[in-house]
């Protein structure tokens, strides 16, 4: 693997078994992503992004092929050793947000660094500095319930960042947001992106997303259809 | 220490829905406790009814005395011999004959067992101080189940009927100068008790006794020739029995109460889970293994074990504090269960008891917590964050 690329793909498969068939997931994908890389993945419903994302993001593996994430080749990672490359290098950004409910805002984006064991008075720094990033300074006590889609979508964004991970993965991350709040969103991002350096890497097929990206990867059916570089919206 | 915060964090933010379970199950543990508190109260009190009116430290038999056969009573009875005659005389023995009889309350014939006992004894608690009764030609003293059974009351004249040493039948009338409260059925039912002395005489037994009861200070009962020694483990064997098959129904309900709380505990961890599968989905996402997920959850569990037992205290512990001091009043027909309790029950709580049973309920609260926490974390973290189960 070169030593520049933070993610790296060779001939990556992924097979799901259904049944007495086979769902050819990813067909031989082979992509390479640099630091602060602001990319996504588009294409319709089945095309293999989450997938992909799943299996950079360590939380699934190939069924053949190589994928490697900040030097770690996936597949060969025990469960103890993935969750060490998700905790230490890469944050992650869902569609349904996944917040916590039971923790505070502040509670929620304090969590990575919980698990890093970094001190009390450093998570505090950290988690006011993320949280200022997303105009989110003033909820610290709110609970999710009580938070708005692009409110807790920042969140989410909020927690993703404060470890600050050299990589971000966004599934469908407005896909239940409004207009107004996707822009936000995708603003902070961008900002973050330029800011920290943090590669971020989509997987979506909303055309606002679209718009903001600086390199669209078309995966139809599996496979790479379109791999161009675009100048992004700011 | 990461797990135990985040683990206290979750059961404190859960907030409600914390406080049921944690309250359901300080039911258990409450129930559980209170249950055995009891169990402990009726075997004390029940052994030691029997001992303080019957039994004292021991017995000495008669030779050919069966207490379950009365046949045998007819012989059954010899000479009070000079070892037992010193232990009489000096205060720590009480001797006992016992007849075959008949009283004829209402011109009914009632078979009874003649009960000759020495007014001035102070071993058993029998009011026998009452025999002592110069008025009565022949003073008798029953209990109250019997008073009932043969609507004798105190004040009455009943005939009594028996046979002499050498067989030959005879009948006096006796007063009935005290019926006494008790709640031992073995010194009450079928029963009729009259001085030593008299019943001596009146069946021609002179310095005749069918046991002899020893006082529970009499540390080594000396071996007396024709007399066989029935220390309390013998004596007391029956009731020992008899609670052993009541502790049975009893455990039978200990683990109906723990398995009720098992699976309370059990529902609501496998509920949580199931409702809860995406935020372990989320919770290996952002870095925890599936080992310190395992931990997180089945801490959390034990965790509502540990506030169940917290809580159970604060409102069970005055409350047995007053049952055990205040009593429970038993209805009345406890009496027909074959026990010697009384009309209330004193729950005893060890400290043993009580710790052993919360350590139990713990220790089983944190395993049900373990093993669908187990289960659920073998689920692929793209499954879980997605909701499905595999």
């Amino acid at each position: 693997m070169n030593d520049s690329l933070l993610i790296q793909t060779k001939n990556l498969t992924k097979i799901y078994p259904m049944g007495r068939h086979k769902l050819v997931a990813l067909d031989n994908i082979s992509l390479a992503f640099k630091k602060g890389e602001f990319a996504g993945l588009v294409g319709p419903s089945g095309s293999g992004k989450t997938t992909l994302l799943n299996i950079v993001g360590s939380l699934d593996i190939p069924t053949s092929g190589s994928a490697w994430v900040m030097g770690e080749r996936v597949e060969h990672l025990s469960h103890q050793k993935a969750a060490r490359l998700r905790n230490n290098h890469i944050g992650f950004i869902f569609q349904t947000f996944n917040l916590l409910p039971v923790y505070t805002v502040f509670e929620n984006v304090e969590f990575p660094l919980l698990i890093l064991g970094v001190s009390a008075k450093e998570r505090k720094l950290r988690v006011t500095e993320a949280l200022e990033w997303v105009h989110l300074a003033d909820r610290v006590h709110s609970k999710p319930a009580q938070l708005s889609g692009g409110e807790s979508q920042r969140v989410a964004i909020a927690r993703a960042v404060v470890k600050r991970p050299a990589i971000i993965l966004a599934d469908e991350p407005t896909a239940n947001l409004d207009a107004d709040n996707s822009h936000q969103i995708l603003h902070t991002m961008v900002n973050l992106n330029q800011e920290l350096g943090t590669t971020f890497l989509f997987s979506t097929h909303d055309d606002k997303v679209i718009q903001y990206l600086r390199r669209k990867i078309t995966l139809f059916d599996g496979r790479v259809d379109k791999d161009e570089e675009k100048s992004g919206k700011e | 220490m990461i797990i135990p915060k985040l683990a206290i964090r979750n059961i404190l933010g859960a907030g409600l829905r914390t406080w049921l379970n944690v309250l359901v199950l300080s039911f258990a543990f409450f129930s559980i406790i209170t249950i055995q508190g009891l169990l402990e109260g009726m075997n004390y009190q029940t052994s030691q009814s029997m001992i303080e009116a019957l039994y004292c430290g021991g017995h000495y038999w008669s030779e050919k005395y069966d207490p379950y056969d009365p046949l045998c009573l007819e012989e059954a009875h010899q000479k009070i011999s000079e070892p037992l005659r010193k232990l009489i005389d000096t205060g720590k023995s009480a001797a006992i004959l016992i007849v075959q009889g008949n009283i004829y309350p209402a011109g009914r014939m009632k078979p009874v067992l003649i009960k000759g006992i020495d007014p001035a004894q102070s071993l058993l608690a029998i009011p026998s101080q009452f025999l002592d009764d110069q008025q009565a030609a022949i003073p008798a003293i029953i209990g109250n189940r019997m008073a009932e059974s043969s609507g004798l009351h105190q004040g009455d004249e009943v005939t009594l009927q028996w046979r002499d040493v050498h067989g030959t039948y005879d009948a006096r009338d006796v007063k009935i100068v005290q019926i006494m409260q008790t709640t031992v059925q073995n010194i009450d039912v079928g029963q009729i008790w009259i001085p030593l002395q008299r019943l001596q005489v009146l069946t021609g037994m002179i310095d005749e006794a069918t046991i002899v009861v020893v006082s529970r200070e009499l540390v080594n009962p000396p071996r007396v020739p024709g007399w066989s020694f029935k220390n309390l483990d013998f004596l007391l064997k029956d009731i020992y029995d008899l609670i052993q098959s009541k502790t049975v129904g009893s455990s039978i309900i200990y683990l109906i109460l723990m398995f009720l709380a098992m699976l309370a505990i059990f529902d609501t961890q496998v509920l949580s889970i199931f409702r809860r599968r995406r935020e372990m989905g989320t919770l290996m996402a952002l870095g925890m293994t599936r080992r310190e997920v395992i931990q997180l959850f089945t801490l959390e569990g034990a965790l509502h074990g540990v506030l169940a037992a917290l809580v159970a205290a604060l409102y069970g512990m005055p409350l047995l504090s007053y049952f055990a001091d205040t009593g429970w009043q038993l209805p009345q027909m406890a009496d027909s269960y074959g026990f010697s309790i009384g009309e209330k029950l004193f729950p005893m709580f060890s400290a043993g008891m009580v710790i052993g049973t919360t350590l139990l309920v713990f220790i089983a609260t944190t395993i049900v917590s373990f093993l669908p926490t187990r289960k659920i974390s073998k689920l692929k973290p793209t499954d879980a964050l997605r909701g499905r189960m595999t």
